[in-house]
Order: C-alpha cells, then sequence, then structure tokens
C-alpha cells in the first residue's frame, strides 16, 4: 500500500453527475434556503414563504426525477460509487417524493392547530401561554421536513455504507425534532421524541457496527465490493487475499439487519413505533409512515439485494423468521388498541410484515410487488392520517376510539372514507390494498415461500377483525352527545381525496402503476 | 350486455345513495325502479338464450384487465348461472316491497327493536317514535341492496376465477353494512361474526386462488385456460381444501355453519331473503363451478368425507331447526338441513342428483325467501321472534299464517311445491351411488315435516294469546305486503308441476360437470325427470 499524499497535482475533483442527482440536490438546497428564510424574513413573512418554498422544492424534485425516468434508462453509479441511480430507486424516490407533497399539505394545513407554538417553551409554563397568546408559528417545522425527506430520497439511493448511514441520520434527526412538536398533550409528545431519539440513536449504532464488521470481512464499504467478497472470499474486491472469519460477515448483515428493520418498524424492533405514532404531530406520523417506510424498504432492497444476495440462504431464514413474527405480532397486538393511531401503528407493523414476505423472494417479480405495494400502502396511510387529523374536539384530535362513536351518522362521508381505507388496509379487492397483496403472495408463492403465505393471509384475518371494529364503532354505534366533529380544511381535505383516489385507482385499474414497477425492478439495482 | 346488466344496479345504487338527504321516499321508489329494470334487462337477456348451443358460455364479454396478474373482465352465464342470475333478479324488487315500510316508519328495518320502541311509547301514552330507534334511511337500504344485486350477478357470471374472488369478498361489504345498520339488538356481533366467518373463508381461498395461478401456469385466470388441467394430486388436493372450506363456510355447512343462525337472528327479514337465499348458493355454486371442475381429481378424492359431511349437516339441521325457539334462527337451521341436501347432490356425481341439486338451489331461494318474509311480516306485527309469544294467528290473520302455511309447506317437499322435485331428484340420483347416504338423509324429510308442522301449530293453532287478539294489534297482510309475498308462492307451486324448461337449461351445466369429473351415473338413468315428474 502507498501512502497518499495530499498534494495539489495529485487531487482530483470528485465528479459529480448533477443531472442524476438533481432530485435529491433540489431538495437539499430547499432545505437550505429554508434555513435561510428563517433567518431573513420576520415572523409575519416566514410562513408565507416557507409553504410555496417547500411545496415549489418538492414539486420541481418531483418533475425533475419524472423526466430522468422517462428520457433515458437509467442505470449509473454516480457521485464517485457513493449513489446508484436505477430503475427501483427512481420509483422508490418518485413515491418518497409524492408521498412527502401529500404529507406536506397536512403539515401546511393543520400547522396552526397541530404544531407547538414555540417548541422552547416549556409545557404549562408562562412563555407556553404567552407564545400562545402571541400567536407564534414554529416555521422551521418546513426546512426540518424537507431535510427529513432528502435523507428518505438518499438512503434507498446509498451504494456504500457510509452514505447509507449518513443518510440515515440526516433521515432521523429532523423526524426526532418534529415528533416532539406536537401542540396538544406536549408531554406525550415529547416523551415520543425522546423515545424515538434512543432507541433511534441505538439502533443506528447497531448499523454503525455492522459496517465495521461488513468492512472488515470485505476490506470495502461499497455494495458492489462486498458482493465481490462475498461470493469469492475476503479481500477480493482489493486484490489483497486475507483470512477473515465469515462468522464475521454474518454477525455484520445480522447488526446491518438489526438497523435497517429497524426504521421499517419489522418485530422485534417495532416498539418505538406505537408510542411515536401517537405522541408526533398527526402530519408528521403521516410522513414517517409513508416516506419513512418507503425509504427503509428501499435500502434493505438495495442491501440485502446487491451487496448481500449471494448469501441469500444464509439471511432468508432470519427474515423469515422476522416476517412471520412481524405479520403474527402485528396483528395480533393490534387487537386491543384502543387508540386510533397506535392502532394504525400496529396496522403499519402488520403491514411491514407483508412487505418482508416480498422481500424474501429475492426475485424481479417480488421486488416489482414490494414497489407497488409501497406506492399503494402510502397513499393509502396518508389518506387515513389525514382524516385523523379532521377529527376533532375540544382537546385537539379525538384519539380514543370511543370517541369515534356514532361517526357515520354524524358524517357519513368523512366516515365512510376512513372505512374504505381500512378495507383497504385489510385487503378487500377493489381497493389498492389487495392489489398488492395479492402482488406480494404471487411472489412469495412462486418464489416457494408458501408457508409465509399461509401466514400472511391468516394474519390478515385477524388484521381484519380489528379494522372492521373500527367500522362498528363508527357506524353500528349510537353515537355520543358531545363527540368529536369533523373539522374539514381545504388542503388536508385535498390529501383525504388524493389518497381516496389512488387507493381507488390502484384497486380497479392497477395496470399502469404496476407496468411501472415492473419496468423499474426489470431494471434491478445497479451494482 | 351481460356487463351491462351488471353496471345497471350499481348505478342505481350511486343514484340513490347520491340523493339528498330526507328524500326517503323517492329514494325508494328510484330504488325499486331500478330494480324491475334490471328485472325486466335481465329477462330480455334470458329471452335470448340458444338452448341448443354447444358453446359452454353464453352471453360471454371478454376483456383484459389486469395483464400482470392475467385477469380478464370475463363474464359468461352457462344454464346454472342463468337459472341462479334470474332467481336473484326475481328475488331483489320483492325484498324491496317487502322492506318498504320496516326500513322506513320505524326509521329501520330492524323489527324487533322497532316494534319494542313503539310499544314502550304506547305504553306511556305518546305516539310511535319516528325515528327514535336513530334514524336509519331507507337510503341506505335500498343503496345497499342494489350494490349487492350487482354484485350477486357479477359473481354467478364471472368466468375468470380472479373476477369471481373480487365479487365473493366485495359482496361481504354491502351484506356486512345491511346486517350492522338494520339488524337487530346484537347486530353487530352478528355483523362482525359473520364478516369474519367469511373473510376467513375468503383468504383461504385467495391463497389457493394464487396458488391456482402459479401451479397451472397458464398466465390466465380465465375458467376455458385453466380445466384440464395436469396439477400434481397432492397440489390438487390442497388447492381444492382451500376452494372446499371458502365455499362450505358460505353455503353454510356442519360444521362451519354457525354464523348463519347468528346472523338470521339478527338481520332485517328482507336482507335475510338475499343472504340465505341468494349470498348462500355461491357456496354450492362454487363447489360445483370451481372444486369439480377445476380439480375432479381431488374432488373424487375427497367425496366420501363431503358426503358424510352432507348427511351430518341434513340431520343436524334439522334435529336444532326442531328445538328452536326464535323463529328466524328454526328458518336457519332448516336451511343449513337444505344445504345439505344440495351438497349430497352435487357430490353424489350423478346426472339425476346433480341437475336436482342445481334445481334445489333455485327452489330453496324462493321457499326459504317466502318463509323469511312470512317471519318478518308476523315479527313486525308481534314485536318479538319467539315462537311462544305467538298463538292462534290464523284466526286473527288468516291471510298471513296462510302464507305462512305455504312457505312452510314448500320447505318440507310437500309434492306440488317445487322442493319435492328437487329433493326427491337428489335422493333419487344419490340412492343409485350411496345407497346408505340417500336412506339417511331422507330422514331429513320425516324431520323437516315436524319442524315446519310443528312451528306452524304453536303459532297460528291453538288460543289465541292475549297480545294478538287486541282489536288492531295484529293486522291481516296489506296488499304492499301480499304483493311482495305472492309472486314467490306463485313461482313455488309453477315449478312445482313444470320443473321442466329449468332442468333443460340446467342438465347442459351438469353435462359438462361430470364429463370433466370422468363420473357416469351407474346405470344410464339420465335426467328424464323433468316432464311430468310429480
Amino acid at each position: 500500500m502507498s501512502t497518499v499524499i495530499l498534494a495539489a497535482e495529485n487531487f482530483r475533483a470528485p465528479h459529480l453527475e448533477y443531472g442524476q442527482l438533481a432530485p435529491m440536490l433540489i431538495v437539499f438546497g430547499g432545505a437550505v434556503l429554508g434555513v435561510l428564510v428563517e433567518a431573513v424574513f420576520g415572523r409575519t413573512w416566514r410562513g408565507r414563504v416557507q409553504i410555496p418554498l417547500a411545496f415549489a422544492t418538492l414539486g420541481s424534485a418531483l418533475v425533475w426525477l419524472a423526466i430522468l425516468a422517462a428520457n433515458q434508462k437509467p442505470h449509473s453509479v454516480d457521485a464517485e460509487g457513493a449513489l446508484g441511480i436505477d430503475g427501483p430507486t427512481l420509483f422508490i424516490q418518485g413515491a418518497i417524493l409524492v408521498m412527502a407533497i401529500l404529507s406536506l399539505l397536512l403539515v401546511a394545513d393543520r400547522q396552526q392547530e397541530t404544531f407547538v407554538a414555540e417548541g422552547a417553551a416549556l409545557p404549562g409554563s408562562d412563555a407556553e401561554a404567552q407564545s400562545l397568546a402571541r400567536g407564534s408559528v414554529q416555521t422551521e417545522i418546513f426546512p426540518l421536513t424537507l431535510f427529513a425527506v432528502a435523507g428518505m430520497l438518499m438512503f434507498p439511493a446509498a451504494n456504500d455504507l457510509l452514505t447509507m448511514f449518513v443518510a440515515l441520520e440526516v433521515l432521523s434527526l429532523p423526524l426526532y425534532l418534529l415528533c416532539g412538536l406536537a401542540r396538544r398533550r406536549r408531554l406525550l409528545s415529547q416523551e415520543a421524541a425522546v423515545k424515538y431519539f434512543l432507541l433511534g440513536a441505538f439502533s443506528s449504532a447497531f448499523f454503525l457496527f455492522g459496517v465495521a464488521l461488513v468492512y472488515g470481512y470485505a476490506g470495502s464499504v461499497k455494495l458492489g465490493d462486498i458482493a465481490l467478497a462475498v461470493s469469492s472470499g475476503p479481500g477480493a474486491a482489493t486484490g489483497v487475499p486475507v483470512e477473515v472469519p465469515s462468522i464475521v460477515l454474518i454477525v455484520g448483515v445480522a447488526m446491518l439487519a438489526v438497523g435497517l428493520l429497524f426504521k421499517m418498524g419489522a418485530v422485534p424492533f417495532h416498539s418505538w413505533k406505537p408510542d411515536v405514532y401517537q405522541g408526533a404531530p398527526t402530519p408528521v406520523t403521516a410522513l414517517m409512515a409513508s416516506g419513512t417506510l418507503v425509504s427503509a424498504v428501499g435500502a434493505t432492497l438495495r442491501v440485502f439485494y446487491v451487496a448481500f444476495e449471494n448469501m441469500r440462504w444464509d439471511w432468508r431464514p432470519m427474515m423469515w423468521a422476522v416476517a412471520i413474527l412481524t405479520m403474527v405480532v402485528g396483528a395480533v397486538v393490534a387487537i386491543t388498541q384502543t387508540d386510533i393511531k397506535r392502532l394504525l401503528a400496529y396496522s403499519s407493523v402488520a403491514h411491514a410484515g407483508f412487505l418482508l414476505t416480498g422481500i424474501v423472494t429475492t426475485s424481479t417479480a417480488g421486488l416489482s410487488a414490494v414497489l407497488f405495494y409501497l406506492a399503494a400502502y402510502g397513499a393509502t396511510t396518508i389518506g387515513a392520517f389525514a382524516v385523523v387529523s379532521m377529527v376533532r374536539d375540544t382537546g385537539g384530535e379525538a384519539g380514543h376510539l370511543s370517541r369515534w362513536a356514532g361517526l357515520g351518522r354524524r358524517s357519513p362521508v368523512v366516515a365512510g372514507i376512513f372505512a374504505f381505507f381500512l378495507l383497504a388496509f385489510a385487503g378487500i379487492p377493489l381497493t389498492s390494498g389487495f392489489t398488492g397483496k395479492f402482488a406480494v403472495f404471487t411472489a412469495a408463492v412462486e418464489a416457494g415461500a408458501t408457508p409465509l403465505v399461509i401466514v400472511g393471509v391468516l394474519s390478515s384475518a385477524i388484521a381484519a377483525f380489528f379494522y372492521v371494529r373500527v367500522i362498528v364503532v363508527m357506524f353500528f354505534s349510537e353515537p355520543e352527545p358531545d363527540g368529536p366533529s369533523v373539522v374539514i380544511a381545504p388542503a388536508t381535505a385535498a390529501a383525504v381525496a388524493l389518497g381516496l383516489a389512488a387507493t381507488v385507482v390502484l384497486g380497479v385499474l392497477p395496470q399502469p402503476l404496476l407496468d411501472l414497477a415492473g419496468s423499474a425492478a426489470g431494471q434491478l439495482f445497479v451494482r | 350486455m351481460l356487463s351491462a346488466l351488471i353496471a345497471l344496479p350499481a348505478l342505481g345504487a350511486l343514484v340513490v345513495a347520491l340523493l339528498p338527504k330526507g328524500r326517503e321516499e323517492l329514494a325508494k321508489q328510484i330504488g325499486l325502479g331500478f330494480a324491475l329494470l334490471v328485472l325486466i334487462f335481465g329477462v330480455a337477456l334470458a329471452t335470448g338464450w340458444d338452448t341448443s348451443s354447444t358453446a359452454r358460455y353464453q352471453f360471454a364479454e371478454t376483456y383484459w384487465w389486469i395483464r400482470d396478474f392475467g385477469v380478464h373482465w370475463a363474464v359468461g352465464l352457462d344454464g346454472m348461472a342463468l337459472v341462479l342470475v334470474l332467481m336473484s333478479l326475481v328475488l331483489v324488487p320483492l325484498v324491496m316491497l317487502a322492506s318498504w315500510t320496516a326500513a322506513d316508519r320505524y326509521g329501520g328495518a330492524f323489527e324487533e327493536v322497532a316494534a319494542a320502541k313503539a310499544a314502550e311509547a304506547a305504553a306511556k301514552g305518546g305516539k310511535a317514535p319516528l325515528g327514535a330507534v336513530g334514524q336509519r334511511s331507507a337510503k341506505t337500504y335500498f343503496a345497499l341492496i342494489l350494490l349487492m344485486e350487482a354484485m350477486m350477478i357479477g359473481v354467478f357470471a364471472a368466468t375468470d376465477v380472479f373476477l369471481f374472488y373480487v365479487f365473493f369478498e366485495a359482496i361481504l361489504i354491502p351484506v356486512y353494512f345491511l346486517i350492522g345498520i338494520f339488524g337487530g339488538p346484537q347486530r353487530s356481533y352478528a355483523a362482525v361474526k359473520f364478516l369474519l366467518y367469511s373473510l376467513f373463508g375468503g383468504l383461504l381461498m385467495l391463497v389457493a386462488v394464487i396458488g391456482l395461478y402459479v401451479f397451472a401456469d397458464r398466465g390466465s385466470f380465465l375458467l376455458t385456460d385453466l380445466t384440464g388441467l395436469d396439477l400434481d394430486p397432492a397440489t390438487a388436493k390442497w388447492l381444492f381444501l382451500g376452494f372446499f372450506v371458502a365455499f362450505a363456510i358460505k353455503a353454510p355447512m356442519f360444521p362451519v355453519h354457525t354464523w348463519l343462525p347468528d346472523t338470521a337472528a339478527q338481520a332485517p327479514a328482507g336482507a335475510l331473503v338475499l343472504i340465505v337465499g341468494v349470498l348462500d348458493k355461491i357456496g354450492t355454486y362454487g363447489m360445483i363451478r370451481f372444486c369439480l371442475e377445476l380439480f375432479p381429481g381431488a374432488a373424487t378424492w375427497a367425496t366420501p368425507v363431503v358426503i358424510v359431511f352432507a348427511v351430518i349437516s341434513i340431520v343436524y339441521g334439522a334435529v336444532l331447526a326442531i328445538g328452536q325457539v326464535d323463529l328466524k334462527r328454526l328458518i336457519a337451521y332448516t336451511s343449513i338441513s337444505h344445504f345439505g341436501f344440495i351438497v349430497l347432490g352435487i357430490f353424489a356425481m350423478t346426472s339425476m342428483a346433480q341437475s336436482g341439486a342445481i334445481l334445489y338451489m333455485v327452489n330453496h331461494g324462493f321457499s326459504t325467501g317466502a318463509l323469511f318474509l312470512a317471519a318478518g311480516y308476523l315479527i313486525v306485527r308481534r314485536g318479538s321472534a319467539r315462537i311462544d309469544a305467538y298463538g292462534g294467528v290464523q284466526k286473527v290473520a288468516p291471510l298471513l299464517a296462510g302464507t305462512f302455511l305455504i312457505a312452510g309447506l314448500s320447505a318440507l317437499s310437500l309434492p306440488g311445491l317445487s322442493t319435492f322435485v328437487s329433493e326427491f331428484m337428489v335422493l333419487v340420483g344419490t340412492f343409485t351411488r350411496y345407497q346408505v347416504a340417500a336412506i339417511v338423509a331422507t330422514s331429513g324429510i320425516v324431520l323437516a315435516a315436524l319442524y315446519v308442522l310443528w312451528a306452524y301449530q304453536r303459532i297460528a293453532g291453538g288460543p289465541t294469546a292475549d297480545a294478538i287478539s287486541r282489536k288492531g294489534a295484529f293486522p291481516d297482510l296489506s296488499r304492499r305486503e301480499l304483493a311482495a309475498i305472492g309472486p314467490i308462492l306463485a313461482v313455488i307451486v309453477l315449478l312445482g308441476f313444470f320443473p321442466g324448461p329449468i332442468v333443460n337449461v340446467i342438465n347442459p351445466t351438469v353435462d359438462h360437470t361430470l364429463s370433466v369429473v370422468q363420473k357416469h351415473d351407474p346405470e344410464p338413468t339420465v335426467a328424464e325427470a323433468p316432464g311430468g315428474n310429480p
């Protein structure tokens, strides 16, 4: 090994493919601009600038992404091998951007009612009362959201483990903060933030330790090099064969999996989900339940399909076990929930299990099915949380299930739409949830994972019970006299309508999106 | 055209649902109008039926739906599907007519609650509270019935396994709301039980549907592409079981029948006509269409066990029916017994028994329909479904007692009524192959006489109960009520004497199924029964 002297003549500026990276760069740029807006503009102007800025950022990133996907079949490793842009990644990034825009509709709309006036003021203190009286608004939520979205975009694109770790932190840190910014029940919200932060930091440490172990085995953090080392022995990437016991690799993979499965919320790394989903402001929950899940699944796919594909016989049993646990625990525990957001959190755990069923297939059909499922589930989830944010009483959102009694009588349209979302979660035909489930299960049976499918179907039956229970409460119970009312704000209503449209269209006419997912998956991940 | 027949009631449901609040009367009229329109359309379509055609499905339409899954929007009718669709089309407007005020005057079709509240108010000296039970809109009721009708046509007309599954599952949702919103005091328990049983069966079937797609490897779900599969026998058996359990729950067969009595006790009588009369036929229909035609080998393998369970259902259902104190539960148990006969006929695999089974499906639809409507009329007057709350009805309301008697006699298969023909065909057809099963099943007829006549005796005979004899407390059938139940009774009598046309339409289906299963009648007794059988 020669020592490299960093001198002017042998320093080469890194080559960046700006065209390919633009969607991520735009969102990062927008986030930085947002921070500047906070510094430059006065209080009255901040909100008026931040909201259009955030929408413009996400919108232009989405447009650029669409052009990128339409114009060429991108299949390249960019930014000196740090990022891989390929069909699946573009699909995932597109899904994340769409979901971010939908969530942003909720953030912008509910800002005054959902987010804290001044995050630094202690709950119950005079300072809080003053900030409320002043009508302060914490407009930092917009750049924070943009940073989180940028991290989400980068996470599944990262082509080496260190970049992936950076992306993981960029995506997580703003979310930790955003979780603590609820206006009502602030202690619950702050508790959620602390829990999420501590557990998240813990899982990040696992991830980082995994990176170190895998590096120790392969001699590189690049996914392509790791794949080479896995198939041809340690040191293959550097050309210097070394003796490293394979247990290092196995433990490394397991620790990476802990980090990734934590973000996905798979059992046994799911315990943060109910607390955080419940405590966080609902728009942030919507963003986490859709965007973070999509991003985490995307990163998991890339790590396990690119770096560790050749050792799938080693990790598949582990993934099988996690998938079974996730589906069963998610569905069973959800039955006992009485808070609507906790219930949706456990439902999200169960759905992570269905996604894992598709992930273990390591087939193109499975990949395509997972991509479709992500898009379908994300849209429905945002719609569902948007409805949750509409049902309010004097104490803010009416979270307890008993408060929803008779909602079907009081507001038949909103309750009907929510029932439809629940039926989509349960996988009833003519909803997007059924199409996604069918695609995933078909791919799994083709790949010989029939036992997983049977477990999946049985836990769907269990899950149906608690979805149906919510419908019972809404439609078959007498309304309470002081029950919550439905507060319809325009942007939230738009998010509900878009989520509903996606749920219907992907259930009735799913072919175009299936084509898109199929062609994206057909390109496979770049190495 | 067939697609239009499916779309029309769905459109009607949408129109009714979008009517402004408070236009209940208009909603009912439009709903009934659509149901009649669908009936006329369906009958007009059926006149184009070609009895000499050798095509497997008539009125067939096939378009791509989801190419990635090999799914078509494929509809078409064979003889069995045609008669079941026509039966549904006839029943829907009659059900609407029968539920006309039940879904309105008391602000809900749940007769018991409504009557109880009315009595309570009357005791306090007030008027019957309009909608005080909780305003249930007739609009919702009629919209749900129309939606259900669209899916019922779709489920019988689908010639693509995936499309069938979609209708099979989707139809649960309107039924769930019908039970849950308009049912009796424990309606939400009944609705959830109904949905979970059905969903569980449906999800097992989903695994089988996926397995069928993957292992058949035809890249298509069309029934025509999936017959004559060369599956591994073990795989075929698992797939058969997946379908069969779902259909057995639907039918419902012992031991997965327990949802039906609970549903029957709580659901409004009008909806029950469609649930038991039509919806449960999907189970027996599916056994022929999917279990036998797709997995003939596995079906033959399973036959002995299925026959045993069918016979158990016949006897068990009948015995439990005798012991019921709730009128609607009683009718539910008689249905379990009758479904046992249908399944027995299907799996006896003789042309006589299978023709009889399909004819039985139609006859049972009308006969149970009439029974539930008559029971609904009784309950809405008396405010209780308990048999011992009645007595001497025939003196107070002879017309009502008479219709109840005819409906009951059709349930016990009196010669001259339609059910006799089909029950006779099933038993004779079964006897040629499974003598013991046929003999044990015959005891079901004796028990039927017991549960029907004893129930009639307790309700209509004997001294008149106080609550009934009070003047005006127990009016006889109104013209509207008679108009709803009359046609059904007429059909029962008509088909009792002239089952020929229906049997002729059914026979090609039976021939096809039996040729797929490769079963031939023990001795050549081809269904020559039709003409002057009874």
